[in-house]
């Protein structure tokens, strides 16, 4: 019996590759989300909230509650559930707005 | 069904019917107008066709056998293929990772505004904004999830039970190896099953309500036995893995520092009350959790359309035999009209473009009459069911129990069940909108998707039925941009 998701629907993408999160390589497959890729490497959160800083990561998993966003090259308020992983992309924990200084 | 959209399409000329959604009834009701001549457009915020329930791997997985994850594939590959034809004859153009957020206009001349982005980065610099023109419409937008707080529920590997099912139908991926499924409704059954499909150990499945009030409407279930054998299927998968199901169990608590390490189940009376001494931990790297679905009604509450009252406290909207909404030229199918799955969608849909061909002058062929019946009977019964599922998970009032005073309610808002009573009890806030000026509950980024039925709740009253101005965020370049705009 088949025991992960890749195998169980016998996918073969292409070629993997690697994006870094807050200065770590994280591996993905191409079209993968980012949220998709940050569970693959056992990854839970990637943001930390406006008031209590607590961590946050992906919830709704369809774009409705935004507790996954993350900065992606630079902007802040991505949601990771919806947005691609791109090869050497830089994607950073999101703190507070995600605006430097402000909350 | 993959392909890129004709986006050069937007801002051209009127469509016959715009579809705005492409789920099971999006899907089954753009292919029958096709069929019946229409020119139609399809408009979906995802990147490809399926909703939510058919939502596909990406295409660059590459996946050859997605329908492991799927229950009724073959419906749905029918459905693209027949959709492929439609596209390629120029009958049905495709707005796939276009999101509508406001509809204006009227019968016979409706303008629907739409802005591109399925990439999560909506609400930013860069996104176009156009406008599609269409004679009719069908709002066929879906559900969301429903969900109620409990302590510990923010924790980071505490999912949806229905975001733990797309995130794995479209990326291939699980929340972790231990994965505890809780809440209320059928979708927990098949969540689990694809979870432990996909190699996820399920420790258990915790639902609130019980299973056996169903045996108490032999009728609706006789009717429906599709139904029957899709519940059993679940149950058969579940069997196999060796997943235990508690039904009048509920998670009361998720915990860990920076991520979930185990849940608290506990009994439940037939209100969802916590039974005391019935508590017992079970460790897990990851909860999904859900409490039914909602349809998604921004878009036809913003126009007006009359709802009514589901036996689970939702609302849903009014439709008649045609299903057409009390807003002339605006027809519903699928989850909007009350949840039923995608049975029901699928049928709802192609009774909506017969409907909708024949008001456009493209009154339906003599020999389509007995298939006109028959969707039309089995709606009923399909219906009959949706009411009983309804009324079998509605959630008890006990669930408040679970909460603590710090329990956050308002995820983006962070605000606690214990500022949320104190609106209520002491300063008299009855309703939403009052515990939210108050408290800025469900102010912030989601818009109280998900904060809204717990403080509706806490206030007294059922789900709110999600009035808002956008359905998504929206650039203000794009808002300036649109004198169309309401």
């Amino acid at each position: 019996m088949s025991r992960d998701p890749l195998a169980l629907v016998r996918a073969h993408p292409g070629p993997g590759f690697e994006f870094s999160f807050d200065g770590e390589p994280v591996p993905a497959l191409p079209g993968q989300s980012i949220a998709a890729a940050l569970w693959a490497s056992g990854r839970l959160s990637w943001r930390r909230t406006r008031r209590a800083g607590r961590p946050r990561g992906a919830f709704c998993g369809m774009g409705v509650c935004f507790d996954c966003l993350v900065v992606a090259d630079g902007r802040p308020n991505v949601r990771a559930c919806l947005a691609r992983a791109v090869p050497g992309g830089t994607v950073a924990t999101q703190e507070g707005t995600g605006h430097d200084g402000t909350n | 069904m993959t392909g890129p959209t004709e986006p050069a399409a937007a801002d051209g000329g009127p469509v016959d019917l715009a579809v705005i959604g492409a789920g099971p009834a999006g899907l089954a009701a753009v292919n029958a107008a096709a069929d019946l001549g229409l020119s139609c457009a399809l408009l979906d915020a995802a990147a490809l066709p399926g909703g939510q329930f058919y939502r596909q791997p990406a295409t660059a997985l590459r996946a050859s056998r997605p329908q492991a994850l799927h229950h009724g594939w073959r419906a749905f590959a029918g459905l693209g293929a027949r959709l492929t034809v439609h596209r390629a004859a120029g009958t049905v153009r495709l707005f796939a990772g276009h999101h509508v957020w406001s509809v204006s206009g009227g019968a016979g001349a409706w303008e629907l505004h739409v802005v591109d982005g399925a990439d999560g980065r909506q609400g930013t610099d860069g996104q176009q904004g156009s406008t599609v023109r269409a004679r009719a419409v069908l709002c066929a937008t879906g559900a969301h999830e429903r969900q109620l707080p409990f302590p510990g529920w923010t924790l980071p590997g505490v999912v949806g039970a229905g975001g733990a099912q797309a995130m794995l139908k479209a990326g291939l991926v699980l929340p972790g190896r231990r994965v505890v499924v809780a809440g209320s409704g059928p979708l927990l059954m098949a969540v689990a099953a694809s979870l432990a499909d996909a190699g996820a150990a399920v420790p258990l499945v915790a639902e609130a309500s019980g299973y056996a009030g169903y045996a108490r409407r032999p009728r609706t279930l006789a009717a429906n036995p599709g139904k029957l054998v899709e519940g059993a299927a679940h149950a058969a998968r579940l069997l196999r893995h060796g997943v235990t199901v508690r039904t009048r169990s509920a998670v009361v608590a998720a915990h860990g520092e920076d991520r979930v390490e185990a849940v608290t189940v506990a009994r439940v009376d037939h209100d969802w009350r916590p039974l005391p001494g019935t508590e017992r931990r079970v460790a897990c790297d990851a909860l999904a959790v859900g409490h039914g679905l909602l349809p998604q009604l921004e878009l036809a509450l913003e126009l007006g359309c009359g709802v009514r009252a589901l036996p689970d406290g939702s609302q849903a909207l009014s439709v008649d035999a045609e299903q057409r909404t009390t807003v002339d030229g605006l027809w519903a199918a699928g989850e909007t009209t009350g949840i039923g799955g995608v049975g029901l969608a699928l049928i709802e849909g192609e009774l909506a473009a017969f409907s909708i061909a024949a008001a456009l002058g493209r009154p339906a062929p003599a020999g389509s009459r007995g298939r006109l019946r028959a969707l039309a009977r089995r709606r009923g019964r399909l219906r009959a069911f949706a009411d009983l599922m309804a009324e079998r998970h509605r959630p008890g009032p006990g669930w408040v129990d679970w909460l603590s005073s710090g329990t956050e309610v308002c995820r983006c808002e962070e605000v606690t069940a214990g500022a949320v009573r104190e609106a209520v009890d002491d300063l008299g806030a009855g309703d939403l909108r009052t515990v939210k000026l108050l408290t800025r509950a469900g102010m912030g980024w989601c818009q109280g998707r998900m904060c809204g039925p717990a403080v509706a709740r806490l206030a007294g009253g059922g789900d709110p039925a999600g009035t808002r101005p956008l359905s998504c965020p929206v650039p203000m370049g794009v808002l300036a941009a649109d004198d169309g705009a309401p």
